[in-house]
């Protein structure tokens, strides 16, 4: 919307809420920086409201914030920070069912099943006419004895499935040729093209092959003590573990092993020391003896009849839960 | 092999959509970021620009030391962040002894440079500097009115492309609607000479003058500066051209049920259900009018009327 006006010639871009004087120049600088920046803003000030005139005039709707102005586009051309959405390629169904004279028809949702006699959805979970939701195939001429038909027809579903996903994804490709992928898709390299899915073999690095030829090296019968040394060889870098086993038979005193494993027993022990006394255990224990002396005392002091028997019985049990509970504290 | 990747929640999903490429683009974003050194008034500088675009800018605080835009092999770190930050302006501070207070401005075009200015800031005075009633102060992101002033910006190449990025850094959102009552900011930008350019950001104060279009003051807020253009760079010729590509007019959607006709106009069709007399609720309802009461009485018409007495006594 580049207009004159008629007194000046302003460059005047609605979209842009931009104005533009190409023609002012200022009849001599001033010399002030305040004068300076006076006399810009008077000049900014008209640019500004010749922008307003023709703003302000626009249609306008009146809303509840204010009043409303439709802006014309922005005529000021500038870049942009994108390239434009490409058009996505055809697919090659596409391709075929257009050279075919194919049209697509749109499907009802729900479809007839036969085997219930009902209208379910044409696709999804329960759907209508569900081929691998038969419970019974009949048997035809040209089955081939010793195949199970169920298993059958489970592989070549699995089989489309898969060739599906190989179209999809040889579509895509084309599509990311052309760089009119969706945006929301990414396709990631798994492994280098020419190998197919074969991992790229890795280059042994120096170490590992020292490694490797001192283990080969120490695996004949004498760990390779009396092998004959290639010229310029070294000797090997890595013999397999060290492990050291003590002497079965010692010649006096304490063993070795023994001391060893002792060592490990300790160690074990005073982890879990603190746990070794139980205080409230101790404490019943305690008490229960007590009380069975007490009680014994009584026992004595009274004259024997026949009701004291099944007392006995019972000052039994305590003792010998009290023994059980001292060799389980111990 | 290729494997297929994709987001595997719906706001990953709506973010990549939101930095695919669009057919109207409605605004670019900034991202602000210095160099080495800087000195304490690039540094305010930055800071203010900043907040002036802080509705669509990114800022980065740390060194880059790596990022020399004018150099080859010094855009790498810079293209590297647009594509980040998604951002496809960026100005970058840089203080040096051959040029002090140097800020570059540049556009990218699908993550790759596109064209550079470098101005140096002289006259610097920040927005604290400046006294003005506190109720004008613009509100962030509102649309500014910009105002080029001097035939320097049309007759020098170097003006003219700084007005060029000026206006893209400095005009905020692309809009469709524009609420009148929201206009509150300007900025003035004066060719003072072939090669400075004197920058103000102003208020606006909105005054009764009789008519519907209000007279315009403008208060200075600050912040304000003179850009020495240094050095530029112009896109090439062939990607100028690849980047200033506008999408074709969109073909209107069909509007269901709307059509145009020569003699009467806009037309519209409008659906309206079935009438269901039937389900209606009725306000009273006599017993006369029951359905039950209906039917029985078109039966009993029907037989003769012993038969029915004689139901009904069987029924008992």
């Amino acid at each position: 919307m580049e207009e004159t006006t008629t007194q000046e010639a302003l460059q005047i871009d609605l979209g842009n809420l931009m104005a533009f004087d190409p023609h002012h120049h200022f009849p001599s600088l001033p010399s002030s920086r305040e004068e300076l920046v006076k006399e810009c803003l008077k000049r900014g000030a008209e640019l500004v409201q010749a922008i307003a005139d023709r703003l302000f005039n626009l249609p306008s709707t009146e809303d509840v914030d204010g009043p409303l102005v439709k802006l014309l586009p922005p005529v000021t051309r500038l870049p942009r920070e994108k390239h434009l959405p490409k058009p996505k390629p055809p697919t090659k169904w596409e391709l075929f069912a257009k050279a075919k004279g194919i049209k697509k028809r749109k499907k009802d949702k729900v479809a007839f099943d036969e085997q219930t006699g009902t209208w379910k959805h044409r696709y999804g979970y329960d759907h209508a006419n569900d081929e691998d939701n038969v419970p019974i195939i009949d048997a035809k001429m040209t089955d081939e004895p010793g195949e199970d038909p169920f298993a059958k027809k489970r592989k070549d579903k699995k089989k489309r499935v898969e060739k599906q996903e190989k179209n999809r994804l040889q579509n895509l490709k084309q599509a990311a040729k052309v760089g009119a992928l969706p945006s929301h898709v990414q396709l990631a390299a798994t492994a280098l093209p020419i190998t197919g899915s074969q991992a790229v073999p890795k280059k042994v690095t120096k170490e590992e092959l020292g490694n490797v030829a001192g283990m080969a090296a120490t695996s004949t019968a004498s760990g390779g003590k009396f092998d004959k040394k290639l010229p310029g060889e070294k000797p090997a870098k890595h013999k397999g573990k060290y492990r050291k086993f003590l002497p079965v038979v010692e010649s006096k005193g304490s063993s070795q092993e023994k001391e060893q494993t002792e060592k490990v027993l300790n160690k074990l022990m005073s982890k879990n020391s603190h746990e070794i006394l139980n205080v409230n255990k101790a404490i019943t224990m305690y008490n229960v003896k007590k009380e069975k002396k007490w009680r014994n005392k009584q026992e004595k002091s009274s004259s024997s009849s026949t009701k004291l028997k099944p007392k006995k019985k019972l000052q039994k049990k305590p003792s010998n839960k009290g023994s059980s509970k001292k060799g389980k504290a111990k | 092999m290729l494997k297929v990747k994709t987001p595997k929640k719906g706001k990953a999903r709506r973010e990549l959509e939101k930095r695919a490429p669009k057919r109207v683009e409605t605004g670019k974003k900034t991202l602000i970021l210095h160099g080495t050194k800087t000195s304490g008034v690039l540094n305010s500088v930055l800071t203010q620009i900043y907040h002036l675009k802080k509705e669509s800018a990114v800022r980065f605080s740390r060194k880059n030391g790596e990022v020399r835009p004018f150099e080859s092999g010094g855009e790498t770190a810079l293209e590297f962040f647009s594509q980040k930050t998604d951002c496809s302006m960026f100005v970058f501070g840089s203080h040096s002894k051959k040029r002090p207070d140097n800020l570059v401005i540049g556009r990218t075009y699908d993550h790759h440079i596109y064209d550079l200015v470098e101005v140096g800031v002289e006259n610097f005075k920040p927005m604290e500097s400046f006294t003005y009633d506190k109720k004008l102060a613009p509100k962030a992101g509102s649309k500014p009115f910009i105002a080029f002033i001097g035939e320097g910006f049309d007759s020098s190449e170097e003006l003219k492309h700084l007005k060029e990025v000026l206006l893209d850094l400095l005009r905020g959102e692309v809009i469709e609607n524009l609420n009148l009552g929201g206009v509150d900011r300007a900025y003035v930008c004066t060719a003072t000479s072939s090669n400075k350019v004197f920058l103000s950001h102003c208020a606006l104060r909105l005054k009764k003058s009789g008519s519907i279009v209000p007279r315009m003051e403008l208060v200075e807020v600050g912040p304000s500066m003179d850009l020495v253009v240094r050095r530029h760079r112009l896109p090439n010729e062939g990607l100028r051209k690849e980047a200033m590509k506008t999408a074709k007019d969109q073909t209107k959607k069909k509007v269901k049920n709307v059509s145009q006709d020569a003699i009467e106009g806009k037309i519209g069709k409008v659906y309206i259900p079935d009438q269901k007399v039937g389900e209606t609720a009725l306000p009273y309802k006599a017993k006369g009018v029951k359905r039950e009461r209906r039917e029985a009485k078109l039966k009993s018409g029907d037989d003769n009327e012993h038969a029915s007495k004689k139901q009904k006594e069987d029924s008992e």
